[in-house]
């Protein structure tokens, strides 16, 4: 008894399932996120690559920082001081939640808690 | 071989695979590293397990013979067990569920022990299978979670999948439990072989190897994710490149990333080729996926043959005599 | 023959693997844990390759000249036609959890007795010369040369599996080490280095129809022995039949019971109650044998000595088969034979002439278990039972291997055994059902050159006996298999003493109360019922 009724199904289950990667994306391009930079200024706190990978990093400092703390100044590594806050820091350059955090976020599936306290920026789209 | 070899080979050939890449990446290789070998190995795992599969199915079961752990299906006043000894197609499916899922057989392990006297106990041990069941779903977890690499959108299940996942809402990025979970898994079932005297004595280097492997694996994932952060945006660009066959391989990316890339491939490289094969091979072990029905069904054997039997017609030509003086019926008399 | 150690010495087992790899411990035969090679006139009788004489101590064991030819063919052939083999090849990760599984590897310590262990023994030949890993990395992918000395390995250890299956039932993915062994014990035989003590009685049966070589007359006049010792203890004349045509049911029975104590009283039980419910049946010589040592030989032979069991009832012309209490012949009757030698289209479904109880789950088969059998009857009540007869026995029941891992027959002995005897105790749990211990010597590994590793193997079993035989008392092992019958009372004699082995049957024809018979003072064993001590005198 070879019960290829069963093997044959099974394997193209087995094949069917585990190629999901492939065939979900069928026909669909998948743009890479362009986040839009701002045009006011050229640097951020830290450099680029740290900014890419370590933001999370440096804002949930930030935010020990000031909710514990009641501390809102930032020294930077450049020796200047920041204020540590979303709306009247960051988003002074990053003007546009839309255009520049869910870029990125959307993209890799990645949902911050951030919005969970501060109120998201009503944006004109 | 013994052990200690076993598992200086098996890390030696680990700490190349590691190499490897390193080496690529800085000397520019970042296509053959980020695409070929990717595309290569996942053709190898499909390629080889189907081929795998299919090796198995052409030699057929000849014989029904399920390991029967539960009372039969007899009279019909005699509660028969479907679970454990199954009569029917529901009660195999049944059973085969737990032997896949929850690891039924494994569950049922006892520990011997051995007294003086001498008195042999057999204690419970359940142990090997908490560790696997670890093993196996926190792998399979992390396994999922990495879908949110090959989709825009991604899909709700995933990001239900990392809520679960991440219930802890500690750190940042968020702690997950399965990648943990996994290495506790494999140190465990790496600690175990090494611990446990019988075990020592029995594993090769194939065993050792892909413990090492995974290990290093997810040690790799969770250094990316929590230590040494790399680009998940270009990561995912490369992910996603590879999933819809418009393969990029995007500046930036840490050589980590491509260690850990180059490893996962190896694996899947290796899985068809190896006792990981038990994946597939579960679903057709005989003792355990056929119903118990061999006196109410006929089993063909695709490849029975006629043999040479002693029939009754030679038997009673040696034994006439006998047979007529014992009194005992004869088909010829002379 | 070996002298077997004293009990307490054998009770030092070390289980700690030894420091050398196991591929560089060599196998040495030592007395007491090998069975003698089989004798060629053995060999010769079925056809069988190779046959000389030769012994498992001699240096050279007279292999033939293309012995690694026919042993990598051999073992094609049977990847191909087996897919249990090619897949138990393929997916063991040596998770460890069937070593201390075993009977054998409890009771000698012997690492290669772990049945992960046992299987790499073929295993790793398998890689080297079937797996492109094995081919290119050799030892460092657990393949290794074929040698002689792996030849000898394999005769040593795969006569130390008595095909139990007690390891498939832990392992997470169903591995069977009785299908390993019978492939390694297959390919043995084609270099003709299989065992005498399974080669005899498969000459035997294949030419007289059953193990002990028993002729027709002799089988007659065996049973009719028997018939008039029924007649001493009931006073009650049963008259069996022989090879008669038309009668309703064909009974088949293992050929040990008509020969060795305890046995013979478990086939004056079988014909007590045939006698006692006017059962329409008839023996027969030419299938005058249950049990089939073909099957410890390789898939040919089994289907040859298997054959006889349909071809006599069909030419007796019965509706149907009955057997009696065997191990591995109702391994084989129930996972082979129907597949090997049926459609039995020429049987009928077997129904019950008492009861009228129709056996659904034997429809294809066409043969029923006794245990079934019996109790049906009793259900239905068509036994007059004393169990106070049997009150002098303290009960255990052991689960012999096959019935129990090849069939699940767990409900039906206990519910018979309910009802012929008042003290019954269970083993404990992890002894017993689907987790329950061989005797030591099953797999026609029953013969006394092998005594020493019989005591170690049956040592599980023997433990948990005297675990019931301290706690409750008891005395009286109760199992439905004649290779059990025959080989515990030596294993009790040597772990537990005071404890005695009965057929189910025999408990059966003690409680039965037959139509006509006489005053019964004492059992079958012409020992005093309880409460008759007295009047045992006026008997003899």
């Amino acid at each position: 008894m070879y019960d290829s009724g069963k093997i044959i199904p099974g394997i193209i289950l087995f094949v069917g399932l585990f190629t999901f990667p492939f065939w979900s994306n069928m026909g669909k391009a998948a743009p890479a996120p362009k986040p839009e930079l701002p045009k006011t200024a050229k640097v951020c706190v830290m450099d680029t690559a740290f900014m890419k990978t370590e933001h999370m990093v440096l804002l949930n400092h930030w935010r020990d920082k000031v909710v514990r703390e009641a501390n809102r100044v930032w020294l930077g590594p450049d020796g200047k001081e920041y204020k540590m806050s979303i709306q009247n820091g960051c988003m002074q350059c990053h003007t546009s939640k839309a255009k520049f955090c869910d870029q990125c976020h959307n993209y890799a599936g990645v949902s911050p808690y951030c919005w969970q306290c501060h109120l998201e920026p009503k944006e004109n789209l | 071989m013994n052990a200690s070899r076993s598992i200086i080979f098996s890390l030696v050939a680990v700490g190349i695979l590691v190499c490897l890449p390193l080496i690529g990446v800085a000397a520019g290789m970042t296509s053959f590293f980020g695409v070929i070998i990717p595309y290569l190995a996942v053709a190898l795992f499909f390629i080889g397990v189907v081929a795998r599969v299919v090796r198995w199915a052409r030699s057929p079961v000849p014989f029904r013979i399920p390991t029967t752990c539960g009372q039969q299906k007899s009279l019909p006043w005699i509660q028969s067990d479907n679970l454990e000894n199954p009569s029917d197609t529901k009660g195999v499916v049944l059973r085969m569920i737990l032997e896949v899922l929850l690891f039924r057989s494994l569950f049922r392990n006892a520990r011997m022990e051995f007294y003086e006297g001498p008195k042999i106990r057999y204690a419970s041990a359940k142990w090997l299978w908490l560790g696997a069941i670890v093993f196996h779903y926190s792998f399979l977890v992390v396994l999922l979670r990495h879908l949110r690499f090959f989709s825009t959108p991604i899909n709700p299940l995933v990001h239900l999948l990392e809520g679960v996942d991440g219930f802890l809402e500690v750190g940042v990025p968020r702690l997950y439990l399965s990648g943990l979970l996994l290495l506790a898994g494999v140190a465990f079932l790496f600690l175990r072989r090494v611990t446990i005297p019988q075990l020592k004595y029995i594993s090769l280097p194939s065993d050792y190897f892909p413990l090492f492997l995974i290990f290093t694996i997810a040690s790799t994932g969770v250094l990316m994710r929590y230590i040494y952060k790399v680009d998940v945006v270009s990561v995912k660009e490369l992910t996603m490149g590879l999933a819809t066959f418009h393969p990029v391989t995007p500046e930036g990316i840490g050589s980590l990333f491509y260690i850990h890339l180059f490893l996962v491939s190896v694996l899947f490289a290796y899985f068809p080729f190896s006792k990981l094969v038990h994946m597939a091979g579960v679903f057709l072990s005989p003792t355990r996926n056929l119903a118990n029905t061999n006196r109410m069904v006929r089993h063909i054997n695709p490849w029975n043959y006629p043999v040479k039997v002693h029939t009754y017609e030679e038997y009673e030509d040696e034994f006439r005599e006998k047979m007529i003086e014992a009194g005992l019926p004869v088909e010829k008399k002379e | 023959m070996a002298k077997v150690p004293k009990a307490d010495e054998l009770a030092k087992v070390n289980h700690r693997p030894p420091q050398t790899p196991w591929t560089e411990t060599p196998v040495e035969f030592r007395p007491g844990t090998f069975c003698y090679g089989a004798k060629p006139k053995n060999l010769e009788v079925v056809g069988l390759p190779n046959p000389r004489d030769w012994n498992p101590t001699d240096e050279d064991w007279k292999l033939p000249d293309d012995w690694k030819d026919i042993t990598i063919k051999g073992m094609k052939d049977r990847l191909d036609k087996f897919r249990t083999f090619k897949l138990f090849m393929d997916i063991c990760v040596r998770c460890g959890a069937c070593a201390d599984k075993c009977h054998f590897f409890i009771g000698s310590g012997d690492p290669k007795n772990m049945p992960v262990l046992r299987a790499e023994l073929i295993r790793s030949i398998y890689r080297k010369y079937f797996t492109g890993s094995g081919k290119i990395l050799s030892k460092y992918a657990g393949a290794r040369a074929l040698t002689e000395q792996v030849i000898k390995e394999w005769f040593y250890y795969f006569y130390q599996c008595s095909e139990c299956r007690r390891c498939s039932v832990f392992c997470p993915y169903g591995i069977d080490t009785a299908e390993v062994t019978i492939m390694a014990r297959e390919l043995l035989n084609e270099l003709g280095c299989t065992i005498d003590w399974t080669a005899g009685p498969v000459a035997n049966c294949y030419m007289t129809g059953n193990h002990l070589g028993i002729q027709p007359h002799a089988f007659k006049d065996m049973i009719e022995f028997f018939v008039d010792e029924i007649e001493e203890v009931t006073g009650v004349r049963v008259e069996p039949t022989f090879n008669r045509k038309g009668a309703e049911v064909l009974f088949i029975t293992p050929s040990g019971d008509v020969f060795a104590d305890p046995g013979t009283y478990t086939l004056m039980g079988y014909m007590m109650l045939f006698h006692e419910i006017g059962l329409d049946y008839t023996w027969s010589t030419y299938a005058s044998e249950g049990g089939n040592f073909g099957f410890f030989t390789s898939h040919e032979v089994m289907k040859r000595l298997n054959a006889k069991m349909y071809a006599e009832a069909k030419r007796l012309g019965v509706k149907w088969i009955l057997g009696g209490e065997c191990g591995h012949m109702w391994r084989v009757v129930n996972q082979y034979m129907d597949t090997m030698n049926g459609p039995a289209d020429f049987l009928e479904v077997p129904k019950s002439p008492i009861t009228g109880t129709v056996f659904e789950n034997a429809k294809s088969t066409k043969m029923v278990h006794i245990a079934e059998f019996t109790a049906d009857l009793i259900r239905h009540g068509k036994l007059k039972l004393d169990p106070s007869r049997n009150d002098n026995k303290i009960v255990t029941f052991h689960d012999s291997c096959n019935p129990a891992r090849g069939m699940g027959l767990f409900e039906e002995p206990r519910y018979v055994l309910k009802h012929v005897c008042n003290h019954f105790h269970e083993m404990p749990e992890g002894t017993i059902r689907e987790k329950t211990f061989c005797c030591g010597a099953g797999s026609g590994l029953n013969t006394d050159e092998y005594m020493e590793m019989r005591m170690r193997g049956g040592l599980p079993r023997a433990n948990a006996v005297r675990y019931v035989h301290e706690k409750h008392g008891v005395n009286m092992l109760t199992t439905i298999c004649a290779i059990d019958r025959a080989v515990f009372p030596a294993l009790m004699d040597y772990w537990v003493p005071g404890v005695d082995v009965t057929g189910l049957h025999e408990l059966v024809a003690n409680a039965l109360v037959m139509k006509g018979e006489k005053k019964r003072t004492t059992d079958l064993r012409y020992e005093p019922l309880p409460g008759m001590e007295d009047e045992e005198d006026d008997d003899v």
